[in-house]
């Protein structure tokens, strides 16, 4: 006996919308047959798991924080994903724009004035396209694959960071410490509501790039071509879309954003570089990318419900005293029915190997031809 | 209806049928073939041939109806099961590793372990007994077309077949190499095997079929003696209704005209080792004509398209000279922008993108060129604009669909051929460069097409038709070329060209290319 998967004739549009809300449910099961076999009853895990994470307003703050740099380098990879590029170096190129971005506030901490803060945004998303362009230049120049280039650099980023907080770039008067000089206070980006909690300016950098990617995407003759070269490369070739520049534009531009969202973060809910500054944002995103069905309106809501994995964990850990890996299981858990599900709405899955069935009255279709 | 028999049928089908969704593509189908006859299944692209023939042959299951074989009902649930049956089949499109050698490849099918020398002696034996000369030990690569087939037909022919079903045969062979198969055919009938021969070339039907079934939209419409018939009587049968005659008028004053596509010796080094080089081709096609190149698929049509399009460029920048300025060293958007307008052999995928809606396939090949129109500020499509102007194209090419602007995968293959024509013809483009117009289009949008190229051509444009089907390139061409092993023959006037000056041509046999004509052997 095998399994095999057969392609369904048509997509179900209701399957395809309500799959990521099928794929979250079959999440919370598997979660509580975890939480059960840890010992804790599931209900109290999941209140505390995902309501009293988001039962205060400072709350909701903590939410945006840990949404922002999701979404942001979600909406990037989304492009990539659609253009069938596969950029998985997105933590890398998070790091890098943190640190590019970091420039003025370390080795200039005397320079103040308004220039500065847009100078370092504009610094963190060079940076992060700089870095995105070596495998795009790899793949394109000598056909190397992308997805283990785009990978391995995330682990030359880590180690370059971690080298240069403990080597030329740590704060002489931080008792040894591995970490950079707190940035100045117009290297800080502003709060958006102060009175009421920690959230900055990087969660609207966030929805203004799902706007702005959004109608690049659909309304646009540029999101038409990477929409024509992923589904069909040799129709895109026939157009004269040329895929060399795709992967350069695709991987500039995620990697840009992926850049702003590592200097946002920084510059924002951190002030200054320590030798880890992303619980795996880069990664976690590409999650976020796919539940949100790589459109950036979907998302911008997958974002949140990632974000709330994160502070999840955190929770539990304090409340219950479970490793806060438990976060990653629950992300890992959720792409794995993300990817599950999406299948299921292109094939079934037909066992073979037993007798085969009987044939039976074929049933009669009325204006078929 | 049937014709007498003697002996019993060795093959009986009743009420098969099978759905594909909502597509019935066989509807209670009813076939008899008896012992030694050669049966001829007719019936237009997408009539329901090839699905009636894998249900045969094990490779799809039916829905419904009964299959019997010597009178026994059985269940073919496999090729395996077919095979053991006795029953064979060559397909149309080859499935032959080109690295390995014929022997090895027919080892492949066997699998039953005997050495391949062993197989290659009996595989050359049965080779000359049946006239179909082949060296078990050449390397697949390096064979042609008509080679190739015979390597199906030997690895078929191994396992001792009763029943042999040849799918479209001569739809890559020369018509000298259709003879051949012709006698070798007739040969196995007087062996008292049998032969389900599937085409829609009705000429050849007439000639070598004793009795035949025709097939439209998945029904049986009749049984008929093909010999008993005309032509035009089985093309009834096929397509329902009569079909309009194309109409040519005479292309007048082309000498005078001016060129408006060029090729100067055209070379491409060859781009895999079993791609086809081209060789010094040189072409000019005039303002007001049609140019038809024929030859037998796989001997550098595809290659030279996209060398013309600029799929692929030129190191030498004059080698395609369009309106008079060489368009070697641009991409196909810089040749499109002079003019020029190509419509590439294979639909979707190339020239459609299957998931994307008829609107946005207008864009694909006409973001450019029609920029202004579709294209505003800052890059943003104008939606109306592409909507509009893909119904207008509908309307006028009379592509029918199920939706007002569904995607293209959605369209059967005739009506998305007529749509991706009309979009080219919709420019009114100076060149028109076409590869295969109506491969699989039924007979009456196949009509409306060649007409439209005509007059494209008429109204003063330069037209070149790439075409395995010489009935058209005869219908529509003010000069036919032959392509043959990635050379070009010279242009031969359509009062002067004939089928069998074609056909030669075709084989290879052109004067001052003596090397290349042994491959016909």
């Amino acid at each position: 006996m095998r399994l095999e998967l057969v392609k369904r004739p048509q997509r179900s549009m209701l399957f395809s919308a309500l799959s990521p809300f099928i794929a979250f449910v079959l999440t919370i099961i598997a979660g509580a047959i975890m939480f059960a076999l840890l010992g804790v009853n599931p209900l109290t895990a999941f209140r505390i798991y995902f309501i009293e994470p988001i039962s205060q307003v400072w709350q909701l703050h903590e939410l945006a924080i840990k949404a922002a740099p999701l979404i942001l380098i979600a909406v990037g990879l989304s492009v990539c994903y659609k253009a069938n590029i596969w950029n998985i170096g997105a933590e890398g190129q998070f790091i890098l724009g943190g640190i590019v971005g970091s420039i003025f506030p370390v080795l200039f901490p005397q320079f103040e004035g308004p220039l500065v803060l847009p100078l370092m945004l504009l610094f963190g998303m060079v940076g992060g396209a700089a870095y995105a362009a070596i495998p795009a230049l790899l793949k394109t120049r000598f056909n190397t694959n992308e997805i283990l280039t785009s990978l391995m650099l995330v682990y030359v980023a880590q180690l370059f960071l971690d080298w240069l907080v403990r080597g030329p770039w740590r704060d002489p008067q931080g008792h040894g410490f591995p970490q950079t000089i707190q940035f100045n206070d117009s290297a800080i980006l502003p709060e958006l509501l102060p009175e009421s909690g920690r959230a900055n300016w990087g969660f609207v950098f966030a929805l203004v790039a799902a706007m702005l990617i959004w109608i690049l995407m659909s309304r646009m003759l540029k999101g038409f071509e990477v929409r024509v070269l992923g589904s069909s490369p040799r129709a895109g070739r026939f157009a004269g879309f040329g895929l060399n520049r795709m992967v350069f534009f695709t991987f500039l531009l995620s990697g840009a954003l992926a850049g702003l969202a590592g200097i946002s973060e920084i510059s924002g809910a951190i002030g200054q570089l320590q030798p880890v500054i992303s619980p795996g944002y880069g990664f976690t995103a590409i999650i976020v990318a796919f539940l949100g069905r790589l459109n950036p309106l979907g998302i911008v809501a997958a974002g949140l419900v990632l974000a709330l994995t994160y502070l999840g964990g955190e929770a539990v850990q304090s409340a219950l005293g479970i490793s806060d890996k438990v976060a990653r299981v629950f992300q890992g858990m959720l792409l794995f029915f993300v990817l599950g599900c999406d299948t299921l709405i292109h094939y079934r899955i037909r066992l073979t190997g037993f007798s085969a069935p009987k044939l039976e009255a074929a049933p009669k279709l009325e204006g078929a031809r | 209806m049937s014709a007498d028999q003697d002996g019993a049928n060795l093959l009986e089908v009743r009420g098969l049928t099978k759905i594909f969704g909502t597509l019935t593509a066989c509807d209670h189908v009813d076939l008899n073939i008896a012992k030694g006859e050669i049966h001829a299944l007719l019936g237009e692209n997408g009539a329901g041939k090839s699905t009636l023939v894998k249900m045969l042959f094990g490779s799809l299951e039916p829905n419904s109806g009964e299959i019997f074989w010597n009178g026994q009902a059985v269940r073919i649930t496999s090729p395996g099961t077919a095979k053991k049956l006795g029953i064979g089949m060559v397909f149309q499109h080859f499935s032959l590793f080109e690295a390995l050698t014929a022997a090895e490849n027919i080892a492949l099918s066997l699998d039953d372990g005997s050495p391949i020398s062993t197989i290659a002696a009996k595989a050359r034996a049965l080779s000359y007994s049946y006239g179909l000369p082949l060296d078990p030990l050449s390397l697949v690569g390096d064979l042609s077309v008509g080679e190739r087939q015979r390597i199906e037909i030997i690895r078929c022919l191994l396992q001792t077949p009763q029943l042999i079903i040849l799918d479209e045969p001569t739809s890559v062979l020369t018509p000298q190499e259709a003879d051949k198969l012709f006698e070798t055919l007739e040969r196995l009938r007087s062996e008292g095997k049998s032969i389900l021969y599937i085409s829609h070339r009705l000429e050849e039907v007439k000639r070598i079929c004793d009795r035949a079934t025709v097939l439209r939209h998945g029904k049986v419409v009749g049984h008929c003696n093909p010999r008993q018939e005309t032509a035009s009587s089985l093309a009834r049968m096929m397509v329902g209704n009569e079909v309009q005659a194309v109409v040519r008028a005479p292309a007048e004053g082309i000498e005078t005209a001016p060129v408006l596509l060029q090729i100067r010796e055209l070379t491409r080094k060859p781009a895999t080792p079993f791609s086809i080089p081209l060789r010094n081709i040189n072409l000019e096609v005039r303002a007001g004509e049609v140019i038809g190149i024929a030859g037998v698929a796989g001997n550098g049509q595809g290659e030279f398209f996209e060398s013309v399009s600029g799929e692929v460029l030129q190191e030498d920048t004059g080698s395609v000279r369009i309106r008079g300025k060489d368009a070697g060293g641009l991409a196909i958007t810089g040749r499109r922008l002079m003019g020029a307008a190509f419509v590439p052999e294979e639909r979707l995928g190339h020239g459609a993108a299957p998931r994307m809606r008829l609107s946005e396939n207008l864009l694909l090949s006409r973001h450019a060129t029609d920029g202004k129109m579709f294209v505003g500020a800052g890059g943003m499509v104008k939606s109306d604009a592409i909507y509009t102007a893909a119904q207008r194209i509908i309307k006028a090419m009379d592509v029918r669909k199920s939706a007002p602007d569904p995607e293209a995968a959605a369209l059967s293959g005739g009506n998305l051929q007529k749509f991706i024509v009309g979009r080219e013809l919709d420019r009114r483009p100076s060149v028109l460069v076409v590869n295969q117009p109506t491969w699989g289009v039924d007979a009456g949008a196949a009509a409306h097409i060649r007409q439209a190229l005509i007059e494209l051509a008429r109204s003063g444009s330069a037209v070149l038709v790439i075409s395995q089907d010489l009935d058209e390139l005869f219908e529509i061409s003010d000069a036919i070329t032959v392509m043959h092993n990635g050379e070009l023959s010279k242009p031969l006037p359509i009062a002067e060209a004939t089928f069998e000056k074609i056909g030669l041509l075709m084989g290879g046999a052109e004067p001052g290319h003596a090397e290349h004509t042994l491959e016909t052997a």
